[in-house]
């Protein structure tokens, strides 16, 4: 079985769209709603891309901003303008 | 390594308000954008006619010739409610204060050869009673529109006018040396000079138009997408590249706003057009109307500010607002071949 990646979020408004795009982009993630947080786990990666959520938020986004309101997250990193994308290997 | 949280919750019995559930289709959580927008507009109860419309309530779907199952089908792409505008609009009003300090502190302006600062007084300070007329029929569209969704977001582009109105008359204090003369003569230009007066004679007749939708047509899509690209995308750049960047600094917010507004207006047109064909060829006459009283009303300032290059100018704006429509759905059905 595929190791798990997760990114964790703060619950507000400004990760609304962020978790959305992210649900929307991956389909075999699972959303996990906690007090003040909302993990999302998916079997070996995850991408977040930044036009997804550009859609949702209606507004120009950086992909740093994730940072702003980011808990948590596990996997290999792999940035661009456009996606930021998490694995184990590939 | 496993994250383990181990908390008690307490669940939510509800994610928002009954009556934004309902327009959602569910029990869903919503934005603060959809909490502030939808339904807030009253639609039942008011306890008499109003006096100056005694054939209409308060508010009345009747007052356009548009007709719409869900006027909160209109949606802001900007998703702006009343804290989102404010902030945004702060943000960029402090870049523009820095700009213009920017501008005032070396004199680029005011320093600028007589001649070149009286084409930018005659082209750019009198726009700023357009813009006035622009605020108000805004705000006409906010006092007999329909539903939250629009008329919240014609009264911040009601707002956002009148900020342009400022930002052209802070130029024009740097181009007369903070004397104020510029503002004075751009009024005797607006209520005088031949060049101007098809667009003031434009924007009276505008003032009376009764239907707050064919306004928004009018105003916010016809004039707006025609002048606007007009003098900030072709006139700004011939200034540009003869005196250098610093009037480009101070129309940078103009060049901003109006890509950013246009994303609201263009998502506001397509809604009503996509809703009936009723709709659609109620929009494409409004728009072929007023964009041929539009042209009209354009030539002779165009004539003025670009010389020979006037019918090109147009041309080019005229494509622009072509392309434009046609993704709306409102584009002409036949084009003469």
């Amino acid at each position: 079985m595929t190791d798990a990646v997760f990114i964790a979020f703060q619950t507000n408004d400004d990760t609304r769209a962020i978790v959305e795009a992210i649900a929307s982009d991956n389909a075999a993630a699972t959303v996990a709603r906690f007090p003040a947080m909302v993990k999302i786990d998916a079997p070996g990666r995850l991408v977040v891309r930044r036009e997804s959520i550009e859609e949702r938020i209606g507004r120009d986004f950086d992909l740093r901003e994730l940072h702003l309101n980011l808990i948590s997250l596990s996997g290999n990193i792999e940035e661009s303008e456009d996606e930021f994308v998490l694995h184990w290997g590939k | 390594m496993q994250v383990d949280i181990k908390t008690t919750s307490v669940e939510q019995l509800r994610q928002t308000f009954s009556h934004v559930a309902r327009h959602l289709g569910g029990d869903k959580p919503a934005s603060r954008y959809q909490e502030a927008s939808i339904g807030l507009q009253s639609t039942a109860n008011f306890h008499y006619r109003p006096l100056w419309d005694t054939e209409r309530e308060m508010y009345d779907v009747r007052r356009t010739q548009i007709e719409m199952k869900d006027w909160y089908a209109f949606k802001d792409p900007r998703q702006y409610y009343y804290g989102t505008y404010t902030i945004a609009r702060s943000r960029q009003q402090d870049t523009m204060e820095k700009s213009l300090d920017f501008v005032d502190k070396r004199g680029l302006l005011r320093d600028l050869p007589e001649a070149a600062r009286t084409a930018l007084i005659f082209a750019l300070v009198p726009l700023r009673h357009l813009e006035w007329g622009a605020n108000l029929n805004n705000c006409y569209m906010t006092a007999y529109g329909y539903g939250t969704a629009i008329t919240q977001a014609t009264m911040f582009h009601g707002m956002d006018r009148l900020g342009l109105a400022q930002y052209l008359s802070r130029i024009g204090l740097l181009l007369d040396g903070n004397s104020g003369e510029s503002l004075a003569q751009a009024k005797t230009l607006w209520m005088e000079q031949a060049a101007w007066q098809p667009l003031r004679r434009l924007m009276e007749r505008m003032m009376v138009c009764g239907d707050w939708f064919e306004l928004f047509v009018k105003q916010n899509l016809v004039l707006d997408g025609l002048l606007h690209p007009l003098v900030f995308r072709h006139f700004e750049p011939r200034i540009s590249a003869q005196h250098g960047p610093a009037l480009s600094l101070l129309t940078e917010f103009m060049t901003t706003w109006f890509d950013e507004s246009s994303r609201w207006v263009d998502a506001t047109i397509k809604t009503a057009a996509a809703e009936s064909p009723a709709n659609a060829e109620r929009l494409r006459g409004w728009i072929a109307q007023s964009r041929a009283e539009t042209s009209e009303a354009l030539g002779s300032y165009a004539a003025e500010i670009f010389g020979d290059d006037a019918g090109s100018a147009l041309a080019k704006v005229q494509s622009t607002l072509d392309a434009r429509l046609t993704k709306l759905g409102v584009g002409s059905v036949e084009k003469a071949s």
